[in-house]
């Protein structure tokens, strides 16, 4: 007896948006190395480099691997009942909460996601420890899974906690 | 990027749907506010001009000005919020476009505020609770609505006369819970009434002065002190009391040197070989903490009550200068914690903590709000937990093991930690011209591990019955949880790589009270799944392997 995986992908656009996001973090990164090369002027230039070259190996080892990697495991699904998601890549999480417990559905477009054209719906639970995220749906999906969940929720009765 | 809000998506939703904007007026408070949360970097910007760094600074002070009064109309003009008659939805952010739907049945509190700022102009904010017990603020806040429009919505929402929302709880109605009739089956979980959002209040004085009757379930026996000096709770004592040293020191000038008693006994540390010195230290250490742990006990749980009211609520009072006292509804219970700190639990001590929903556990001032037993003997721990949740089982049962996969993995991380950390000692001592005896005495740490490795895999373990969950682990503060099952509103099931290739998985059971999660970690795969399928009937069954599965698509399944 095994839980089997939730139906649905997220959308193929999130490939690009988790590389992006990956690529932001890697330039963070960066600075302070920048920074470190103008303000040591004079020093030995090899510890920089050795620095610098684990830099763009695991930046494109990183930007390489994650992204396919997360795309194979994140999935969602939304059942009358319960909503369930899978998510993450070296770390992989399951999160199951009964519909009749969920209190709020947001839907969410930062910068990044806006760039393309991405939303996240996040369903929160009375336990501050289980707000269950849904990255990268298209956003025609995601409005669909917005409105299909708040009336769901709003059928089931209780103030859920 | 997108560089602003398509005005014909605007227009439209304005129009239709009855999307709602914050009250005008606010596009005079909004900018002053921004520039409320601007204020360092203009102050900061402002003093550089006042010493002379010219006119750039000027056009510095314009620029973030700007900048504030910019991000407060836009504040303004990107939010909107409408009310159906099963919804409340909030839309607002530029950059972060976010859309909050609260169901209107979920919507337990309506708070009406207004600042200095908002009175002026006649305005108030509107903030919708719905019981999440976190503190993340950003919930659904509708910061300008003029005063008459606040108080209809707040109307509207409740489908009430507006009461006051700072009334404390009052004592239940005797109907409402017999005390008697503790087991899960008779705690409403999710139908509750939608009064009052405050399960626990400290009272100023006795909170018992109406009729009905109270029990007493247990009361401070003196002999308890002695586990005080096990709580290491004077080590916190010693930590303030050599904050203060240090600061009257700096702030007084004076040489502590030259005090008589710190310079006579530096001087005969000084005098004696170096493992002595540190013997003399520790020892006094020692003696100071276990003297501050005992008093601290004294002050914190002299006179402890913990009683039981016949309408339905539990009362802790404690305290010897200040008195504490706490109420917890019991249908706001949702089980009990035993927690055994390594040290307390050498001289078999236990605690116990409540999980309710409202208490907040560990968290500054609130800490050890939901004390239901102060270190106590761990027969009489287990005995009032017991009675706390009317059932004594999942405290004494015995707990299924998670298996050699799982005990192998305390015994890994630990042997990692420990390899790492003597690494680095190495490395300092073969770099950085460290002592050789750095490294030597780390090598204290390899058996240190492996003995806490032994410990936490003994800690390891769970149990399930028909109303509780029960789960056990930890060494350095070893937890006992027992967690109602229907107050479970979720599961998490986390793995990491090394989880999953040995087939291990650590469920975690989020709760609205205590923690918020409450975990097993490393049970077995299958033995989780069970769990989590006895525990919340339903729910997963319809996620198992063995059903058919659909092809994948992007498509909701509605």
């Amino acid at each position: 007896m095994r839980l089997r995986p939730p139906m649905n992908r997220v959308s193929p656009r999130a490939l690009w948006y988790w590389a992006a996001r990956a690529a932001v973090l890697w330039i963070v990164l960066l600075v302070p190395q920048v920074i470190w090369w103008f303000a040591d002027g004079d020093g030995a230039r090899t510890p920089h480099l050795i620095v610098g070259v684990v830099w763009l190996v695991l930046a494109a080892v990183h930007m390489a691997v994650m992204p396919q990697w997360r795309y194979r495991v994140h999935r969602w699904e939304a059942t009358e009942t319960a909503v369930y998601t899978q998510s993450g890549w070296l770390n992989q999480e399951r999160r199951i909460a009964p519909i009749s417990r969920v209190q709020t559905v947001d839907s969410e477009r930062g910068p990044i996601e806006q760039l393309f054209k991405l939303t996240s719906v996040t369903v929160t639970t009375a336990s501050a420890a289980g707000p269950i995220k849904i990255d990268g749906l298209a956003a025609k999906d995601a409005d669909q899974l917005v409105a299909d969940l708040t009336v769901r929720v709003g059928e089931t009765t209780g103030d859920a906690t | 990027m997108t560089t602003a809000v398509d005005p014909a998506e605007e227009t439209a939703a304005d129009a239709g749907e009855g999307w709602r904007r914050l009250s005008p007026r606010m596009l005079a408070v909004h900018p002053v506010m921004e520039l409320r949360r601007l204020i360092f970097p203009l102050l900061a910007v402002l003093i550089g001009l006042r010493n002379g760094s010219g006119v750039d600074g000027g056009w510095w002070a314009l620029g973030i000005g700007a900048l504030g009064i910019g991000l407060g109309f836009l504040r303004y003009f990107t939010t909107s919020f409408r009310i159906t008659p099963t919804h409340v939805q909030v839309r607002r952010g530029l950059l972060r476009r976010r859309v909050l739907t609260v169901p209107r049945d979920r919507i337990r509190t309506v708070d009406v505020t207004s600042n200095v700022l908002h009175r002026i102009f006649g305005l108030a904010r509107v903030t919708v609770g719905t019981g999440r017990t976190d503190m993340k603020s950003d919930g659904v806040k509708l910061d300008g609505l003029s005063a008459a429009a606040a108080e209809n919505l707040h109307r509207e929402l409740l489908h009430r006369p507006p009461v006051p929302s700072s009334v404390p709880p009052s004592p239940l109605p005797a109907s409402s819970l017999p005390a008697s009739s503790l087991p899960a089956s008779s705690l409403p979980g999710s139908s509750l009434p939608s009064s009052s959002p405050l399960p626990a209040s400290p009272l100023p004085a006795s909170p018992v002065a109406d009729a009905g009757s109270e029990t007493t379930l247990a009361t401070l026996d003196p002999a308890w002190i002695r586990y005080g000096p096990f709580t290491l709770s004077g080590l916190v004592a010693i930590g303030v009391l050599f904050g203060l040293g240090s600061r009257l020191v700096n702030e007084s000038h004076i040489d502590p040197a030259k005090i008589g008693v710190v310079h006579d006994s530096i001087g005969y540390l000084r005098d004696q070989p170096l493992p002595l010195a540190i013997l003399v230290v520790a020892a006094a250490v020692v003696v100071f903490t276990t003297i501050a742990s005992t008093i601290g006990y004294v002050l914190t749980f002299w006179n402890f009550r913990l009683s039981r009211h016949s309408s339905g609520t539990l009362h802790v009072r404690r305290g010897l200068l200040t008195t504490r006292n706490t109420t917890i509804e019991e249908r706001r219970l949702r089980g009990v914690e035993l927690s055994e700190p390594l040290l307390l639990r050498s001289v078999h001590g236990a605690r116990v903590l409540a999980i309710a929903t409202g208490l907040r556990v560990g968290r500054g001032g609130d800490r050890g709000g939901s004390v239901l037993l102060p270190p106590a003997p761990r027969a009489v721990a287990v005995d009032v937990a017991g009675t706390v949740i009317g059932d004594a089982d999942p405290l004494t049962v015995a707990l299924t093991p998670h298996g050699p996969r799982a005990r192998l993995r305390r015994f890994t991380r630990a042997g990692t930690v420990s390899t790492i950390l003597i690494l680095v000692a190495l490395a300092t001592v073969l770099f950085a011209d460290a002592p050789a005896w750095v490294f030597w005495s780390a090598l204290v740490l390899l058996p240190l591990g492996l003995l806490l490795a032994l410990d936490r895999a003994a800690s390891l373990g769970h149990s399930l019955s028909d109303h509780w969950l029960v789960s056990r682990f930890g060494s350095l503060v070893r937890r006992r949880y027992v967690l109602r099952t229907d107050a479970v509103i979720g599961w998490n099931m986390s793995t990491s790589v090394f989880q999953r290739r040995v087939g291990l998985t650590t469920l975690v059971a989020t709760t609205a009270g205590g923690h918020q999660h409450y975990a097993i970690p490393d049970v077995p795969d299958a033995e989780a799944l069970r769990v989590a399928r006895t525990a919340v009937p339903g729910l997963l069954d319809q996620f198992l392997a063995d059903r058919p599965v659909a092809p994948v698509n992007s498509r909701p399944v509605a």
